[in-house]
């Protein structure tokens, strides 16, 4: 666990060597904080576009999602991973985003989210043939087909798990559910996609 | 296959609603690709800010329009307010001018004769025109 209040460094042996100064203390926490947002902002970017299917909106949130992070980049304790915090920060800026959407309905508001054709459309070619990027563009539509139909939890669930690769526990700990209701809503997501797919099967 | 890539392979076979349903796992192979495919190509895109750009022009020139109109109003309104106050001030001190003269004018003439003169045609009688014609009978009749 990462101790940020810690004022000295500290030998093996336990003798403290030199105190650190605030100004040096803050330039660490910088780079700590650099390399967070370096390593982990492909990921936000990532499920935030998943959950949204707007590239604009998702790189909005994605940076209202770090900002919030450096600001509480102080009181962030360590006692989840780094990845589950920002994810937690992510999930939650989503829902108040759809939350102020839904109240401002009278609003006309833009959208340049993409159809869900258009989403399909994204397939790495690798060594398919073109018969198999057919079968595999429909599969992947069908799913964006079925995760539309998603309740927000399920959805923001689904896409952790099967998008993200995130484990039961992370994804519980950054949808603050625990790990009993989120393997019912992923049970419930999994037979709407299987349900879908037996459709086009 | 990666240790990474057969780790999540393992935890997808743990998963029980995931095993023994091949389309299934291929569909959500296929998503999840899919997915990163698209979020890697929307992270790394070229960003123009053409639109912001123009806009921010824009709005810079009509904002140094606006400036240049107000800074040259209030130097023409100074000026004219300026040059307003002076010709005022000439025109104040060109009546003082005239009064003053007006003032000192009937000291320095010679004031005491015109006084006089005045007081005599004010006073001064004429005779009255309706005696003249009795004065010309008393006349005639003396003659005769």
């Amino acid at each position: 666990m990462r101790d940020k209040r810690a004022s000295t460094r500290v030998m093996a042996a336990g003798t403290a060597v030199k105190p650190i100064t605030a100004e040096a203390a803050e330039e660490i926490t910088a780079q700590e904080f650099a390399r967070v947002v370096e390593t982990h902002r492909p990921q936000i970017f990532r499920f935030l576009l998943a959950s949204t299917r707007d590239i604009d909106l998702a790189e909005t949130l994605t940076q209202e999602c770090f900002l919030k992070a450096h600001r509480n980049w102080a009181h962030f304790r360590g006692d989840s991973s780094a990845m589950t915090w920002l994810m937690r920060i992510a999930i939650n800026l989503q829902k108040d985003h759809w939350r102020n959407r839904r109240l401002q309905f009278w609003r006309h508001t833009q959208s340049n989210g993409v159809d869900l054709d258009e989403a399909s459309e994204w397939l790495p070619s690798g060594e398919r043939t073109a018969e198999q990027q057919i079968l595999a563009r429909e599969q992947v539509a069908t799913v964006w087909k079925a995760v539309r139909g998603l309740s927000e939890r399920q959805r923001t669930v689904f896409l952790l798990r099967y998008v993200e690769d995130q484990e039961l526990s992370d994804i519980a700990l950054s949808t603050g559910l625990s790990e009993g209701t989120v393997k019912a809503h992923l049970s419930r997501a999994l037979q709407k996609v299987r349900t879908e797919l037996g459709g086009k099967r | 296959m990666s240790s990474h890539e057969e780790i999540k392979a393992g935890n997808r076979a743990a998963d029980p609603d995931w095993a023994g349903d091949s389309v299934l796992e291929q569909a959500l192979g296929n998503f999840r690709q899919s997915v990163h495919a698209w979020s890697d190509a929307a992270y790394s895109r070229p960003r123009t800010a053409m639109q912001i750009v123009t806009g921010r022009g824009w709005r810079f020139a009509v904002g140094w329009a606006l400036g240049c109109v107000l800074i040259s109003g209030s130097l023409a309104g100074g000026l004219y307010e300026r040059h307003h106050l002076r010709a005022l001030a000439q025109v104040k001190a060109e009546q003082e001018a005239k009064q003053r003269q007006l003032a000192i004018q009937p000291r320095t003439g010679s004031g005491d004769e015109d006084l006089l003169a005045a007081v005599d045609t004010d006073i001064s009688r004429t005779v009255p025109a309706a005696m003249e014609p009795l004065a010309q009978l008393m006349e005639s009749s003396e003659d005769q």
